[in-house]
């Protein structure tokens, strides 16, 4: 166990945990986060990703000692207060079956729509490759997400 | 909202109104539904059915929905039924409660009820407008005291009447609309707890430790193994083995670094490549089913009167739930008070009955509250998590919350059976088909019940010791063809292995139906090329029923359908295309589609390029989230269709995460799918959550042989099998 310091949606804390847990049982177990979900484990889902300086980030594969420098932003600090164009976009085309991946969704393309603000539909497609919905709503997050492109 | 005000609630029973309906003090209603809702907008369906019966605006409606302590068990999410079974009954229940409040309307404002009238909530003389009370005033705050009329039934079949006379459809003004679902804020924002964030006071972690050979036991354990973790107690009851810890990394860890010492076993599983060859020698468990309209020896007669037989084979693999997080629940196990599960499973009655069971409590001790998770599509591990919590909960005497890792999500949730089909077709020296024959043989549909409420229905049931119970059941291809003779039957085969297995077979969204009419519709296309006749043409010659016939004739025009008699094997450079069509019923809904696809004739991948669907399903209640449940059923059965197998060696399953359990990427997702929804006023409505996804795989197979000559008879579409057929 050894002291960690996180900065999390503009906020520091300070946790005990074992230096190589993964970040997103600091999130969900030590903040009391609830947006970072475990869907794997494995980085290959995207239902856990969180934003690292930047960079959309798999928080269930990310030592949560080597992020104590950086700033982390989650699902509830991406808006800044108020809802996210995304999240406004997800809201307008209703998009989320059972929502367990809406979180791997939206992380990841507001990271992406950061450095590439009016990608086309191919552009946002590759971009997300990788994220998993099982419901099947990839029309409709694929709506939503070119709203967001447009808004 | 779970009271309509302060006052006590009688106590839950199926014979009272107040279990399913109750008026608040500012004159909205609550319904009490005994599903839920998953995510496609069933609950918002029934609100429109409960508020057209009480003339009130749908937002007005407020379900709750999926806990045993508030609503009567009405079978969970199942089958399709939500709209169609559980939105009747509590219609019927609207429909009464509206009489009662006429009648008490009637009393107080000292009119005769057939002079009243109910608008927006508001019940008003006609003779004399001035004169009105409103549903709050009359009643809110206070529970219904009458009782209504049940059929004895608990679970999808609990049916009510009511003595009310049910709205004229004409007269509907609620639906047709689509208001909002009213879960996606809090999936959106994060702004609401799903199972995965319940957490409860004292609250220990559990894993588990599942064998690394199917149908081994944990023979011992080495607790030196783990003795760098502080405070994990492991529990191991029989073939159970699991671990819980205060903190959950501690509690990971211990599941992954504990040493067991696992029963020798024999290897239970053929070699993977040579499933297609164990099903059709395996022997037959029980057999069935329908003989539509001859019994076999009048169809092995119709056989002999043909001058031409038609006849293929296709196989479709086990395939896995997948739901996007592995089985999860959170049990407070109190042996002389209330039991409490936290689950999402689509049936949290049942299951709450499952924990009952197997901690040997009674029914009514174990509250069963569903709490919004990964979707299920049937009967997937949640359940299986919801036991296994039980029992690490009751060995620690503490509140547990369990959470399977990924590989055991894959590895271990019930899945779809495998399975092989025969179909043949008798022509007459006219091309006229004088008989039919559709033959299934495969793995049990239930070799795990879909209820889950009992022990041997249960992977870690049956790891402390419950025997399976096995169905033994299968089913037919559901269409309305006609033919002089036509039969259709089953064989189902033993399990691989009979206890504790991770091949061990349940419902997977639209049971049995992506895998029984990909071989009836691939096969119907086979036979309309053999004698050639355009697959549209054909399907509308020989389905009997007229609404069947609007569907297919629906997809067909919104499609462009061009007609061809065969394969036109068009081409765009190293691309082919094509068209097929498929259609199917599903209890009562009817859906056609059409399938644009295109084949890369260098890698072998199939791309479902374009789905045009024509939907029946009745009365049209809320048009968007009835579109967006069609589209999503399409890109779910397109995966099935085109990437997913469970993999397994002779030892265990070999897929077990998102790359050795492929499902459709955002890249490969259709560039358009085109829903047309015929709405049928009059018609009380059917399911709509599965039966877009019963054609899906044919129109997909037969738009594959359009486009390049092959006939793909084996599910998924790989590219290595496409290719295998190009060569």
């Amino acid at each position: 166990m050894a002291k960690i310091a996180l900065n999390v949606d503009g906020k520091s804390h300070s946790i005990e945990a074992d230096p190589d847990m993964p970040l997103l049982y600091a999130l969900r177990d030590d903040l009391g986060l609830r947006n970072p979900k475990f869907g794997c484990g494995l980085a290959q889902c995207g239902a856990c990703t969180v934003i690292i300086d930047g960079e959309a980030t798999r928080s269930c594969v990310t030592p949560v000692d080597s992020v104590q420098k950086n700033k982390i932003v989650t699902l509830a600090g991406l808006g800044g207060g108020k809802a996210h164009k995304l999240q406004e976009a997800f809201l307008a085309e209703q998009v989320p079956q059972c929502g367990m991946c809406m979180n791997g969704w939206i992380m990841t393309a507001a990271a992406f729509l950061e450095k590439n603000p009016k990608p086309s539909e191919a552009q946002f497609k590759e971009a997300l490759t990788g994220i998993k919905c099982r419901c099947g709503t990839h029309m409709s997050i694929l709506r939503a997400l070119m709203r967001a492109a447009q808004a | 909202m779970s009271t309509a005000g302060t006052a006590l609630r009688p106590q839950l029973d199926p014979k009272r109104l107040a279990s399913y309906i109750s008026i608040t003090p500012d004159g909205s209603a609550i319904a009490y539904f005994g599903k839920m809702d998953m995510g496609q907008g069933a609950d918002v369906g029934v609100a429109q059915m409960v508020a057209e019966e009480l003339n009130l605006p749908a937002e007005r409606v407020h379900i709750v929905m999926g806990d045993s302590g508030t609503s009567i068990n009405q079978g969970g999410a199942s089958g399709s039924t939500g709209v169609w079974l559980g939105g009747a009954a509590l219609k019927n229940a609207a429909a009464e409660a509206r009489l009662i409040l006429v009648e008490m309307a009637a009393k107080y404002l000292g009119v005769a009820a057939d002079d009243l009238t109910v608008d927006n909530g508001m019940i008003s003389a006609k003779s004399d407008p001035k004169k009105n009370v409103s549903y709050g005033e009359l009643i809110g705050g206070r529970w219904f005291d009458q009782e209504i009329a049940w059929n004895g039934q608990y679970g999808n079949p609990l049916a009510l009447k009511t003595r009310a006379k049910l709205k004229d459809p004409k007269s509907y003004k609620i639906y047709g609309k689509s208001p909002p679902r009213r879960d996606v804020p809090a999936k959106i924002l994060g702004t609401a707890d799903m199972v995965i964030d319940i957490k409860v006071p004292g609250m220990m972690h559990g894993r588990t430790v599942l064998p690394p050979v199917a149908g081994a036991v944990p023979v011992s354990f080495d607790p030196g193994s783990i003795k760098h973790i502080p405070g994990v107690t492991v529990v191991h009851e029989k073939g159970f083995l699991g671990v819980v810890a205060a903190r959950e990394w501690d509690a990971v860890k211990a599941a992954r670094d504990l040493k067991v010492t696992w029963s020798d076993v024999k290897p239970a599983f053929p070699d993977q490549k040579d499933i297609d060859k164990h099903i059709p020698n395996a022997p037959v468990s029980k057999s069935g089913g329908e003989k539509e309209n001859v019994s076999g020896e009048k169809l092995a007669e119709a056989f002999k009167g043909a001058v031409r037989i038609i006849e293929a084979t296709y196989e479709f693999p086990f395939q896995s739930h997948a739901s996007m997080t592995p089985g999860i629940a959170v049990v407070d196990y109190q042996p002389n008070g209330q039991t409490t599960l936290w689950t999402g499973s689509q049936k949290p009655h049942y299951t709450g009955d499952g924990v009952a069971h197997i901690l040997g409590l009674k029914n009514e001790q174990v509250r069963g509250i569903w709490v919004p998770g990964a979707g299920c599509y049937g009967r997937n591990d949640a359940g299986d998590a919801a036991v296994g919590t039980a029992i690490l909960s009751r060995a620690v005497g503490k509140p547990v919350r369990y959470q399977m890792m990924r590989h055991e999500g894959h590895d271990w949730d019930p899945k779809f059976p495998a399975s092989v089909h025969k179909v043949r077709a008798g022509l007459d020296k006219d091309n006229k088909i004088v008989a039919w024959h559709f033959h299934s043989k495969s793995f049990d549909r239930l070799n795990v019940h879909s209820n889950e409420s009992n022990s041997s229905d249960n992977l870690f049931g049956q790891m402390t010791g419950a025997k399976p119970k096995p169905q033994l059941v299968y089913g037919s291809p559901s269409e309305s063809y006609k033919f002089p003779a036509k039969s259709s039957t089953w064989d189902v085969i033993p399990p691989l292995l009979e206890h504790s297995s991770p091949l061990r077979t349940s419902h997977l969204r639209d049971p049995l139906g992506p895998e029984i009419h990909f071989a009836s519709e691939s096969f119907v296309d086979e036979v309309a090329f053999a004698i050639g006749v355009d697959p549209v043409d054909f399907r509308l010659q020989h389905a009997d029923d007229q609404r069947d016939k609007d569907v297919i004739r629906a997809a067909a025009e919104k499609s462009g359908w061009q007609k061809h008699t065969a394969a036109r094997k068009q081409r765009r450079g190293d691309v082919a295309f094509g068209h097929g069509m498929a259609y199917a019923q599903r209890s009562g809904t009817r859906v056609a589609i059409v399938a644009e696809v295109e084949v890369n004739l260098k890698t072998g991948k199939v791309w479902g390029k374009k789905f045009t669907v024509a939907h029946d399903c009745g009365v049209v209640i809320n048009p968007q989230t009835l579109t967006q449940t069609i589209e999503g059923n399409i890109v779910q059965a397109l995966s099935r269709a085109t990437l997913e197998e469970v993999m397994f060696d002779n030892k265990n399953v070999t897929s077990v995460d998102w790359e050795t359990y492929r499902i459709l990427d955002i890249t490969e997702m259709p560039e358009s799918v085109d829903v047309v929804l015929i709405n049928r006023q009059e018609i009380a409505p059917t399911g709509a959550g599965e039966g877009s996804m019963r054609p899906v795989t044919a129109a997909v197979a037969n738009a594959i042989y359009e486009a390049t000559g092959i006939r793909i008879r084996q599910a998924p579409f790989t590219p290595e099998r496409i290719k295998a057929g190009l060569a």
